[in-house]
């Protein structure tokens, strides 16, 4: 227990420890196994890890950096452990969350119900970036628009769990998911034992199963590619991974051509027509016919394919429009309208700086609020209130008042600790939860998810970018 | 097989025999300055200008460096990223092109090439360079063998191996022309070289350079241009002569279109089946006739025509697309590759 030896949970809500410093139940059998590992083999191990991820490639270049060194995402070995019946309460409510965004999208791109009954602002649809009103009316395969769901969860200090975002057009990370059980199980053999941890190597199989069953072609066994921006993106690793576990062809914009508004992609021996498409590539990319005229990435006629039913696109085009960070704000009242049920999980509160209240208020507490721009991801776009300084502060206050539709404001969440080995100690870090929840024939949840931690000292920004890594995720079956 | 994966399993492999073969014809010329008398920088300069001149970059060369003494032309043809076919360029690329297609390789020949590009990139290679030259070559050579040993035992037999095959011997064959032009450079030429003692050493080294030596020695006895150039051109047997690869080249293409061997069904068959009848039925006679040099660059030049039929039948596919992609596939644009990181990240 040497690693643990004045590990100080401090005020937060600690996933492994209670506040009286007692360990959780379901962690005790994990902090044994841990115990009887000694600090040198601990790092010996810790050290493994590291060289198989760098060995595997999974890494990210450094900018401006002329050897080309590469690094890797910075993985914790420590895991972050969740019991059955917790799970079973994030599944029910990330079921319902994706059934109502997909409820949403149907309905905001054909009879627009949900804005003539007021319900939500017409103006906040209208206005957000990523609305394609030319795809009103199009029915697309299965009816589903989003089949790949990242929904972002943190946990307060209350110890509950709130929905941060939903990301629905290409959320990234799955990979990594995958990849941290396999590095962890390599380098920690010993403390999986009889620790009933669920397997998540499911998740390929289903992501396929979900290919074949919005496949537009009902009778043949579907061709099913994934469509990458290239291999200067930097998911290209996962997008290889993921094609790779699910046998089917990556493939760039330039192996796919349209002719009679079928897709076909260019093989050596001619032209092998194609059903489904996991695109990877933002709409925007993605046929510049319709979108970007200076795209070099996407597929000249491929929205006409779409269009006339040819091809399915996973996930759909304009699910953007769902995930803006404003719409977030109206889930909940999606739900109780399209389900007529209460969300089982709550937002973050929420203040639009559009509404003139809300404005208001968030004008006047900015020091406190964390501000975000709606349509940014990466930890990008976003002001930390209580650590910005001065400037910063006014920075965003001109912004805000530009432009109003594309901010909103939250309450700072002290999200919840795990710990975390640091330079030679254990010490509580904060964290979030990414599950990766797939719609096909029915919704399937990979029981584990991402477990991004914020590795700087007191920091609660998680994203990679800005010096986040991972943790592999426990999903216990009791 | 998507065309363009096609054109990457090539290349992945082109390069890494590109840079197999350079850490041997180094290390092989680095060794045999050792047999020789002190060589003060005009002869070390005409010991190296024949090695840069036969790898046909010699321009580049020039406008990089100003002298052509050994560390220049070393560094250059090792570890100069400015070079585009140095030894770390080719590893470099090579990997990039694996990464590419990385969802169709096994693990363990991703980790090869992964591991060699990150040796080439780690202190200890500096440090080898400088100090240890035959570790770091051997250590190249022995990594790309691997690497292809690991794709003999893990790549299926289908199109991803026939196109490997045609580029490993594809770049074969031109690295041996290239070996065996290097006499061709040196002062007094082919024929100057032979007879002398200093002769003899570099018909040896550029049997090393090819790994030929105890294969050559087995067949044959003395070593001399003719013996030499018959091995390395025209054996039926050993896995580094042209005629040997040309072979193969013939019946990976044949693999790939199903067309019977001794006829053809593109431009790329067509070249191969030719250049291999005039392999099979030609003499080291007519080569030296014909003079040495023009023999061999005549025959690269038919290399390159078989690398561009193979590129036109089964990557372009000109005939069948109205719309053919204007870039490069091997360098994409920097266009296109702000564009791929532009991607949000969700």
């Amino acid at each position: 227990m040497e690693m643990f030896k004045g590990y100080d949970p401090d005020r937060f809500y600690d996933e492994m420890f209670d506040a009286d410093a007692s360990v959780r139940a379901h962690c005790a059998p994990l902090l044994r196994k841990l115990g009887q590992i000694d600090q040198k083999d601990f790092l010996t191990r810790k050290a493994n890890s590291e060289l198989y991820f760098l060995r595997q490639g999974i890494t990210f270049n450094v900018y401006h950096d002329d050897r080309g060194t590469e690094r890797i995402f910075p993985f914790d070995p420590i895991p972050r452990v969740l019991p059955a019946s917790e799970w079973e309460h994030l599944e029910a409510g990330l079921t319902q969350r994706i059934v109502a965004l997909n409820l949403f999208l149907h309905d905001i791109y054909h009879d627009q119900q949900i804005l003539k009954d007021e319900v939500i602002p017409r103006f906040y649809v209208e206005n957000a970036k990523h609305y394609r009103p030319e795809f009103r009316g199009v029915d697309v395969p299965a009816d589903i628009y989003i089949h790949i769901c990242g929904s972002d969860l943190i946990r307060g200090a209350d110890g509950q769990f709130y929905v941060l975002e939903d990301n629905g057009r290409c959320p990234s990370g799955a990979s990594y998911l995958l990849e941290n059980r396999n590095a962890l199980k390599r380098a920690f053999p010993s403390i999986f034992d009889e620790m009933g941890v669920r397997p998540v190597d499911s998740y390929p199989r289903d992501l396929l199963n979900m290919l074949h069953h919005i496949s537009p072609r009902r009778d043949d066994d579907p061709v099913c590619v994934l469509l990458t921006p290239g291999c200067y993106n930097s998911a290209y690793f996962e997008h290889c991974y993921l094609a790779r576990e699910m046998g089917i062809d990556i493939v760039e914009g330039g192996d796919l051509v349209v002719m009679d508004k079928i897709v076909y992609m260019r093989t050596t021996h001619g032209l092998k027509r194609v059903d489904v498409i996991y695109r990877r590539i933002d709409d925007d990319f993605i046929d510049p016919v319709v979108f970007r005229k200076d795209s070099v990435l996407g597929v000249p006629g491929l929205m006409n394919a779409y269009r006339a039913g040819n091809v399915a696109l996973a996930n759909a085009v304009g699910t953007g429009v769902a995930d803006d960070k404003v719409m977030y704000y109206f889930v909940p009242r999606m739900i109780e309208y399209y389900l007529g049920q209460k969300p089982i999980l709550p937002n973050v509160p929420t203040y639009l700086a559009s509404e003139e209240e809300d404005l208001k208020f968030i004008l006047g507490h900015l020091p406190e609020l964390v501000v975000k721009a709606a349509n940014e991801s990466g930890g990008y776009g976003m002001l930390m209130g209580p650590s910005a300084s001065k400037d910063e502060i006014e920075k965003f206050r001109e912004l805000i008042l530009a432009d109003p539709r594309n901010y909103i404001a939250q309450p700072v969440v002290s999200l919840s600790r795990s710990p975390t080995w640091c330079d030679g100690a254990m010490e509580g870090r904060h964290i979030d939860l990414r599950p990766y929840i797939i719609y096909g024939n029915d919704v399937k949840i990979v029981p584990g998810g991402l477990t991004r931690v914020a590795l700087n000292k007191g920091s609660l920004i998680v994203n990679s970018s800005q010096g986040g890594g991972s943790k592999d995720t426990w999903v216990l079956r009791r | 097989m998507l065309s363009r994966v096609a054109n990457t399993f090539y290349w992945m492999v082109r390069y890494v025999e590109r840079a197999d073969n350079l850490a041997r014809l180094i290390d092989v010329n680095q060794q045999l300055l050792l047999d020789s008398e002190r060589l003060d920088s005009d002869r070390l300069s005409g010991f190296w200008q024949p090695i840069i001149l036969s790898t046909g970059d010699d321009e580049a060369f020039s406008s990089l460096y100003e002298s052509s003494s050994g560390g220049e032309v070393i560094r250059f043809l090792t570890d100069d990223a400015r070079n585009p076919n140095s030894i770390v360029s080719c590893i470099s690329l090579a990997r990039e092109n694996a990464r590419t297609v990385r969802d169709q390789l096994s693990d363990e020949l991703w980790e090869e090439i992964n591991s060699l590009y990150l040796f080439t990139r780690s202190e200890e290679a500096e440090r080898l360079i400088s100090s240890d030259p035959p570790r770091y070559y051997g250590n190249i050579r022995r990594c790309a063998e691997t690497f292809l040993g690991i794709a003999a035992s893990t790549i299926a037999r289908n199109e991803a191996w026939d196109f490997m095959d045609l580029g490993r011997h594809l770049e074969r064959a031109d690295k041996t022309t290239r070996f065996l032009d290097v006499a061709s450079y040196l002062p007094g030429g082919v024929e100057g070289v032979e007879a002398s003692a200093p002769g003899i050493l570099h018909w040896s080294a550029i049997l090393r350079s090819c790994g030929a030596h105890g294969a050559y020695r087995g067949v044959k006895r003395a070593i001399n241009a003719r013996g030499v150039v018959e091995f390395l051109v025209f054996s039926k047997e050993f896995p580094r002569s042209v005629r040997f690869c040309i072979e193969q080249v013939d019946a990976a293409l044949h693999r790939i279109s199903g067309t019977p061997r001794g006829t053809f069904s593109n431009e790329a068959e067509r070249e191969s089946g030719l250049l291999l009848a005039e392999l099979n039925f030609g003499s080291t006679d007519a080569a030296f006739n014909r003079g040495l040099h023009g023999y061999l660059d005549e025959l690269q030049e038919r290399f390159n025509r078989i690398g561009a039929g193979i590129f036109e039948t089964y990557v372009l596919m000109p005939e069948r697309i109205q719309v053919c992609p204007v870039e490069d596939l091997r360098s994409p644009s920097a266009l296109a590759a702000w564009q791929m990181q532009q991607q949000q990240q969700q």
